[in-house]
């Protein structure tokens, strides 16, 4: 706990954007009947960001000047002898991710101002998104399971409530619902995990479960052949496939566009769906010492990095093509997991973060300049008329595309020869994904690109449009698309800063932090590699500094690989326009087969969905209705009823009869006999008075014949 | 032998009395103003008992008792008849067999 990091400031960067969603969510709503205006209420969620964001650079700095913080704030409970606490662990990890959540949040509530003006939902959305960067900040900064837990559930739910943020629309309920279920699976997963970690080692606390990492690297689960830290490792990957979206648990990924554009960008690319990366990594003592998850880290990955990619070369929404590119760079992180290239994955994790959110957004500006037309094939020419968006977006896309000396050349090239240096099962396979995909990403970037900004105008031909790709708040506007002799129009200024914001660290920033995060010292203590993983000080050996490693990629087969990509698109899209439609009509089976990401969906609902809704009514019909409905809930009816009738008899009889009525007929008859003697007559009274003093006096008085 | 009165024919006497009064009390069923005379007739038995025991005992205090009886039975008389205009106005009617409004 080295001076420079006080854990009350901390304690300021989540409960900062906390007070502004309260602000903006608990006033701002008719929750509490509209008390914040939309400028108080966005002005507070926008400051408790900003307030966030400096606590995360000031904890950047500190920690590289060699600060950490690791300590428990307030302890929850202590049940059996586990204590559940809220602690932060600052060290160069969290530090590097509270700095990324808290800026692209800052941009992203930015540019919102912009995109959400006439939407009704205003404070809402300003709400969410507080309160899910400070959920995100819980979860990063954690320095326990159970903490970790809470903030993944709370990004969850956040995600479910944005996703379905324009609830009146049923695909964004449904999609929502498909987020929140898929992630359910991973977090059955990722609980078992923490609770196989919890039984054997007694605490939920990193440092102490680090610390006994060893005891339990030998032990097996009782009564298999498990290595217990096997199936622990491969628990919590379950949890973070989920949330990273890793195959086979990515489907809810794609759906999740139907959310507002500023979410895609926030949430579901730049922050939330690291999650799951950032928890492998953080855990990454445990995971070393698995081998059998790391090799499951390289397939999945891999498997999601070449066949999302491939998927997204065929879609035709503007927002799907990206969150199709996101499932495949989440993929390329989880090959660096697997290949124990720890700091590429973070490094990674980092570049795609602004590349993938500044995308994100100018797509989102596109949106906003189309009508909320998102098919691209509606678009093209969309440079002449949105110069900044499209200056942006090519800085996107060529950083995405992993060209030299930009910040996502230096991260995927990091992984990919990590990959290669990676001995475990599956790298070969992992290898060759990664180096497909290059092709693949090059191709789908570019041709996204090229369809909206460049080529013919194909916008203003309503009538012309093809369906589907329906817009996100069609019923709001009003209208979708242009109409003939519209003209697409450049997003306000609130919108475009947050753009060019998030351009510069994609142009710049590997460049700078390569050195020193990658190959430095950044990660020391931190991320933790075993002997005989070390891809990451293969790669040290040859590295030689930004310049030298960006001029050798100019050289190498990823680049090859990206310039032919690139050039197909540029063929496809821009010299021989009508190519990908002969393409499509010779191969329509496999057009088919992309554009429906490889019927995943199809077999998850066969398989699953129709297997559950068939067992669910099955189990009505025979459980419900024959055996609880009618052998249960009739059965122990009628016994009631006949028991009822008996004791009904017995009731009428000895209480209603004897008890009830009897002592009524009692009373009733004893007084009917007494009120004969109140006649009313003074002389009767008189009588009976002088009667019984008489009696008075012939028991008391001594008269001789008493005596 | 001269006739000599004794103690005890003044109690007979003042029994005489007192029974007399107690049956005109339950027994007479018609006028409420028989039955204040029964009741002064009562007082009045219980008058010759004080002064017989006074005489024979050679004690006044029983003389003085007496007169407080008296009084007393002078107050009850007007108390009596006021309460029996009283009853009258309201009922129209001396007969002890009217009032029953007690009766249960």
């Amino acid at each position: 706990m080295a001076a420079g990091l006080h854990s009350t400031i901390l304690m300021i960067a989540p409960l900062a954007p906390l007070a502004g969603a309260a602000i903006a969510g608990l006033l701002g709503t008719r929750f509490l009947g509209n008390r914040a205006n939309r400028a108080v209420s966005c002005g507070a969620a926008i400051l408790g960001v900003a307030i966030a964001l400096a606590i995360s650079i000031h904890a950047l700095l500190a920690v590289t000047h060699g600060a950490n913080f690791n300590g428990t704030l307030y302890i929850w409970m202590n049940a059996a002898g586990i204590s559940m606490e809220i602690g932060f662990l600052i060290d160069s990890l969290s530090a590097l991710m509270m700095c990324i959540v808290t800026s692209v949040s800052l941009m992203v509530h930015v540019y919102t101002i912009g995109y959400m003006r006439d939407d009704e939902g205003y404070n809402r959305f300003f709400a969410y998104l507080s309160l899910f960067t400070f959920a995100m900040l819980m979860l990063v900064m954690s320095n326990n399971f159970l903490q970790l837990f809470f903030g993944w559930e709370a990004v969850g739910l956040i995600s479910y409530l944005l996703i379905g943020f324009w609830f009146d629309k049923p695909g964004a309920t449904r999609a929502g619902l498909k987020a929140f279920l898929v992630n359910r699976i991973g977090d059955v997963g990722f609980i078992l995990g923490i609770g196989l970690l919890l039984a054997y080692t007694g605490s939920l606390n990193f440092t102490e479960i680090f610390a006994r990492r060893l005891e339990i690297a030998g032990l097996q689960l009782p009564g298999t052949d498990w290595m217990v830290i096997s199936a622990a490792c491969i628990c919590l990957f379950i949890g973070a496939m989920a949330k990273s979206a890793q195959f086979p648990l990515h489907v809810w990924l794609p759906d999740s566009m139907e959310g507002p554009t500023p979410i895609s960008a926030l949430i579901h690319a730049a922050t939330m769906v690291a999650a799951g990366i950032f928890m492998v990594s953080r855990m990454s003592p445990l995971f070393e010492l698995s081998d059998a998850a790391l090799s499951l880290m390289l397939v999945a990955g891999a498997i999601t990095t070449l066949f999302m990619g491939l998927a997204g070369m065929v879609q035709n929404d503007i927002k799907r093509v990206i969150a199709y590119s996101t499932l495949s760079q989440l993929g390329y992180m989880t090959v660096a997991l697997g290949a124990s290239a720890y700091p590429a994955a973070s490094f990674h994790m980092m570049t795609h973060a602004f590349f993938k959110a500044l995308l994100f957004l100018a797509a989102g500006s596109v949106i906003i300049g189309m009508h909320h037309d998102q098919d691209i094939r509606n678009m093209g020419g969309l440079r002449r008329y949105m110069p900044v968006t499209w200056i942006t977006a090519l800085v996107g896309v060529l950083a995405l595309s992993g060209l030299p000396f930009l910040s996502g050349f230096y991260s995927k090239e990091s992984i990919i020869e990590a990959v290669y240096h990676s001995r475990l099962a599956g790298a070969g396979f992992a290898y060759f994904a990664v180096l497909a995909t290059v092709f693949v990403t090059a191709f789908y970037a570019l041709r996204w690109f090229l369809l909206v900004f460049h080529g013919d105008e194909r916008f203003g031909q309503h009538e012309a449009r093809q369906g589907g790709d329906v817009d996100e708040h069609a019923g709001t506007s009003g209208h979708v698309g242009l109409m003939s002799g519209d003209m697409p129009h450049e997003s306000p200024r609130i919108m475009t800063i947050p753009l060019i914001l998030l351009a510069i660290p994609s142009l710049a920033i590997g460049f700078i932090t390569v050195g020193p995060v990658l190959f430095g010292d950044f990660f020391g203590g931190v991320l933790f590699v075993a002997q005989g993983h070390e891809a990451m000080r293969a790669l040290s050996m040859q590295f030689q500094g930004a310049l030298s490693m960006g001029m050798h990629g100019l050289v190498s087969l990823p680049f090859l690989l990206m310039m032919a990509g690139g050039a197909l698109a540029w063929y496809g899209y821009i010299v021989n326009p009508s190519w990908p439609g002969r393409v499509r009509q010779q191969l329509p089976h496999l057009h088919a087969l992309l554009e429906n990401s490889f019927y995943i969906d199809r077999i998850y609902d066969a398989v699953f969905l129709r297997a559950a809704v068939r067992l669910g009514r099955y189990l009505w019909l025979i459980i419900d209705r024959r055996l609880i409905d009618q052998g249960l809930v009739k059965g122990a009816a009628n016994i009631t009823r006949r028991t009822g009738q008996v004791l009904w008899g017995g009731d009428r009889i000895v209480i209603d009869e004897w008890m009830v009525n009897g002592s009524t007929r009692l009373v009733n008859w004893f007084a009917m006999r007494m009120r004969q003697w109140q006649t009313g007559h003074l002389s009767h009274y008189a009588l009976v008075m002088i009667l019984a003093m008489l009696g008075f006096l012939i028991y008391f008085l001594p008269l001789p014949f008493t005596r | 032998m001269p006739l000599t009165v004794s103690l005890t024919h003044y109690l007979i006497l003042g029994a005489i009395l007192f029974t007399i009064s107690i049956v005109g009390i339950f027994v007479n069923r018609k006028n409420a103003i028989v039955l204040l005379m029964a009741i002064e007739l009562m007082l009045l038995a219980v008058n010759i008992n004080f002064l017989a025991f006074s005489h024979y005992l050679g004690d006044a205090a029983g003389q003085i008792f007496v007169f407080f009886i008296m009084t007393v039975a002078a107050a009850e008389a007007a108390i009596g008849l006021a309460i029996l205009i009283v009853l009258f106005r309201n009922l129209h009617s001396i007969n002890v067999e009217d009032f029953d409004s007690l009766k249960g």
